[in-house]
């Protein structure tokens, strides 16, 4: 199996879950066998400094170490979903490299930021602020790779910016689209929906072999709100990379007095962030030595902190901006509850991941993460007082957080991108020969 | 001769409703689901399975023999929601083939943690079955068949010489279950061991069309029995009374399984049915039964993982029942009962986390959503009621830190309490 991969971001440069998630699931598919010919945007300087110097096209390809049949092929462009219009008080969260501009779109764009590297090597290097241009642009490189690449069997597109591109070399080629959906507007946006990004999103659903989607959760959402014959949806869960790292455990211990209840992720509209504060005003009520924190940034991030003083919890409630690496690890470690309260999570890797650093997790029932974790404790992220009584149990009663920490551990463990990988491989073959 | 000893457990608990932390009632019990429940076993399963028990007993005059234990929790349910499955078993003690046997009043794990509870619970519940039924039961079982060589000794101080448990391969070996067994030490009790094999296949695997046996004939099930004949005194088939018609449906013919099951085994000759009591008196015991550790009849492990598998189970029933002292101290009625429906097994086993093998089954009766949600009701609960003694008696609310240090060592305080972690008899 030959796969042409179309996708926007990669680790370690990524601002939320897709570029972790395209970068397991690849690695999975690598470790299978698979052939990969990964299309992504120009990533950072690093990547560049890699780049094959005799390229002379828009298109550059590499191959990274611990891939052995996935080629990487970079098209001159850096842009990242996930950020919200409205104010943005917060310092970027991802660095992708040491010289950049920020170019707000304009008009619908305004959700997506695009990032040009200010330093223009070859030609693409200038572009302009408009984000659905950059997309049909992507798609027409994308296409230009897909010719000189040769033969392969189907075309993958990860989330909407890259489906015009997936629709695109699948017409050219006549190949097989599968589209995967780890977000769709509805999440990002709740009702305020982008009618021009909602249009992409079906284009590509509606047009794909198969549809991906990242959870029952999702697939619903597919179903319920883009019309797509469910007899070509499939679910495909994410795995979690890297489960407990040594390395962790050899950090210096943090005593502290106070039990701790960490938010992760960023401030925005769809991660619920009032809901955790609304929780957390009421778990004060009952008890006192408590203190919550809220790591990473996003466009809610000021509004949060003046409501935490409107209602008198400032002094418990620490925002600390994004974390990355050791300090992300660090404030596992110090935590005693993970909350989630998302209003609408396609899938949610960060729970995962707050289980394999040993903390127990308070997981909102709208995510698509809690169809596959059973020793998690759930609820609807707008049952403020239910998070609350969930919380206070935890930090109240030891042997429940034990429970949940211990077993938790092992559940997440059982995950393998592996076998996401390999349930992918099925829709693959589903895709290549339909029944 | 070969017996068939039936013997049923009619339980149902008092469920909580949802409590949460920021709760100031002391309503700590689902009423109507409790009745929605109850309603429902009566319908589909107590009153026509007591309908074909006193066809039976009617039929067979004397020929057919059956015992019940009902717990004081279900008793207590069918005088609010269905006092006539109530009258019904009182008419089927009015036949003389039924005998009620003994247990805890609350279907609780007392044994475990307090002697002196436990006592009061099987006194409790003795009388009951005295104003209800007109009978003194001669035989005890303990709540899932919890039983070990301690539990011998203690059920035989209290006056009972035959105690129903479970037949565990492990520690019958080679000797079968169908002979009766004493207790080991001299302890003048008589044993009478389920036999797991022959009762899992009716509550079990009955009504399972992928089961090799499937369908399970009353005539095959007959003659499986008449196998035992010669090889045997007894075929102890004991099980929840609820395998009729609520956890085998109706549609199995699990009733017609029941009715027709006497009339196939009296055409094969020497065969017949006795209840424990009759079993006791009529055949000689065969050799020592002995447990040292803690067994039960529960799950593949028959050990007590289901009820003390996980931390939370530990330290719930270790904080439940330091409150006894206050709880009897303060001398109010309704914190004591209160505090004794706590007690039932069922709360937590709906804590157990043993979800890759035996969790379908635990899924399949648990109202709540997940253990972790379980335990997190019981403790508001418990906490709320501990509110409610008086202060001066009261424990010292368990705090992070307090509880955090008894959790590690969160173990009943009985000697029987040791967790028999290393026996695992192979699953049925």
């Amino acid at each position: 199996m030959k796969v042409f991969m179309l996708g926007w971001e990669f680790p370690p440069f990524i601002s939320g879950g897709l570029g972790t998630a395209c970068y397991g699931l690849t690695k999975g598919l690598d470790h299978l066998g698979t052939e990969i010919i990964f299309v992504l945007p120009r990533g950072p300087e690093k990547l560049q400094l890699e780049t094959s110097p005799t390229t002379s096209q828009a298109a550059s390809q590499r191959r990274l170490g611990t891939f052995r049949y996935t080629r990487f092929r970079t098209v001159d462009a850096v842009i990242r979903p996930y950020v919200s219009p409205g104010v943005e008080d917060e310092p970027e969260p991802v660095a992708v490299g040491a010289r950049r501009a920020k170019v707000r779109a304009k008009g619908p764009a305004e959700r997506v930021r695009i990032i040009a590297a200010s330093s223009s090597e070859g030609p693409g290097g200038h572009y302009g602020g408009d984000l659905f241009y950059e997309v049909e642009r992507y798609a027409g490189l994308a296409c230009e790779i897909a010719a000189s690449e040769g033969d392969f069997d189907l075309v993958h597109a990860h989330d909407w910016m890259t489906y015009p591109a997936g629709i695109a070399v699948a017409d050219m080629t006549g190949k097989p689209l599968v589209v995967h959906v780890h977000s769709t507007e509805f999440d990002r946006s709740g009702v305020h929906v982008n009618q021009r990004i909602y249009d992409i999103e079906r284009a590509g659903m509606t047009r794909a072999q198969r549809v991906i989607c990242v959870s029952h959760f999702t697939r619903s959402i597919v179903l319920q709100h883009y019309g797509v014959d469910p007899r070509k949806v499939d679910v495909v869960y994410n795995a979690v990379e890297e489960n407990g790292t040594p390395e962790s455990r050899t950090l210096p211990p943090i005593t502290h007095d106070e039990k701790i209840v960490l938010f992760l992720g960023r401030i925005t509209m769809q991660k619920g962030p009032e809901y955790f504060l609304a929780a957390a005003k009421r778990v004060l009520e009952v008890m006192g030595n408590v203190r919550f924190i809220m790591a990473g940034s996003g466009d809610m991030t000021r509004r949060m902190i003046e409501l935490a003083h409107q209602t008198g919890i400032g002094h418990k409630v620490l925002f600390t901006g994004f974390l990355r690496g050791d300090d992300v690890r660090r404030v596992f470690r110090m935590a005693d509850l993970y909350v989630m309260p998302s209003v609408s999570e396609p899938f949610g890797i960060a729970p995962l991941e707050a289980l394999a650093n040993d903390v127990p997790v308070l997981i909102s029932k709208q995510s698509g993460v809690s169809e596959i974790l059973s020793h998690a404790l759930k609820v609807d992220f707008w049952d403020v007082d239910e998070m609350a009584n969930k919380i206070i149990a935890v930090l109240r009663h030891p042997p429940l957080q034990a429970t949940l920490r211990d077993h938790g551990s092992i559940e997440v463990r059982r995950l393998s991108w592996v076998d996401s990988a390999r349930s992918c491989l099925k829709v693959y073959e589903t895709a290549v020969s339909p029944a | 001769m070969a017996s068939v000893c039936f013997y049923f457990q009619v339980h149902q608990p008092f469920r909580l409703r949802r409590f949460s932390v920021f709760d100031r009632s002391s309503d700590y019990f689902d009423d109507e689901r409790n009745r929605q429940i109850c309603r429902k076993v009566a319908e589909k399963c107590y009153l026509p399975a007591n309908a074909v028990i006193e066809e039976l007993a009617t039929r067979y005059a004397g020929r057919f023999r059956v015992a019940y234990s009902l717990t004081g929790c279900v008793i207590d349910q069918f005088r609010l929601y269905a006092p006539e499955v109530l009258e019904s078993f009182q008419r089927l003690a009015q036949t003389g083939a039924v005998e009620f046997l003994s247990e805890t009043y609350y279907h609780s794990l007392s044994l475990l943690y307090s002697r002196e509870e436990f006592a009061e619970q099987v006194a409790l519940h003795r009388r009951t079955m005295q104003e209800l039924f007109g009978q003194t039961p001669r035989v005890f079982r303990n709540t899932e068949l919890i039983y070990s060589n301690d539990l011998a000794r203690i059920a035989a101080e209290m006056g009972y010489n035959v105690v129903l448990c479970e037949g565990a391969d492990n520690l019958l070996g080679y000797r079968s279950p169908t002979y009766l067994y004493t207790a080991p030490d001299g302890i003048p009790v008589r044993l009478l061991l389920k036999n797991y094999r022959l009762a899992d296949d009716i509550a079990f695997r009955f009504g399972n069309k992928n089961w090799s046996e499937w369908p399970l004939t009353a005539d095959k099930f007959a003659r499986w029995v008449n196998q035992i004949n010669g090889h045997g005194y007894v075929v102890n088939l004991f099980m929840d009374y609820e395998t009729f018609g609520e956890h085998q449906w109706a549609e199995t013919g699990i009733f017609e399984f029941l009715r027709h099951m006497p009339s196939e085994l009296f055409e094969l000759p020497g065969n017949d049915f006795k209840s424990p009591s009759e079993c006791a008196a009529t055949y000689p015991a065969s050799g020592e039964y002995d447990v040292p550790h803690l067994i039960s009849w529960a799950d593949t492990e028959r050990d007590l993982s289901a009820w003390l598998g996980n931390a939370m189970q530990s330290n719930a029933l270790h904080e439940l029942y330091k409150l006894e002292p206050a709880v009897k101290a303060c001398g109010d009625p309704t914190i004591l009962r209160d505090w004794r429906r706590l007690q039932s097994s069922d709360h937590f086993y709906y804590m157990c986390t043993k979800f890759l093998a035996d969790g379908t089954v635990h899924q399949y009766f648990n109202p709540y959503d997940s253990p972790y949600d379980s335990y997190i009701n019981f403790m508001n609960v418990l906490d709320h009621l501990r509110s409610r003694l008086p202060k001066q008696d009261a424990e010292p609310a368990p705090r992070a830190k307090a509880s955090r240090a008894r959790s590690k060592t969160a173990t009943p305080t009985a000697k029987a309490g040791r967790k028999p972690r290393s026996q695992k008899p192979k699953a049925s």
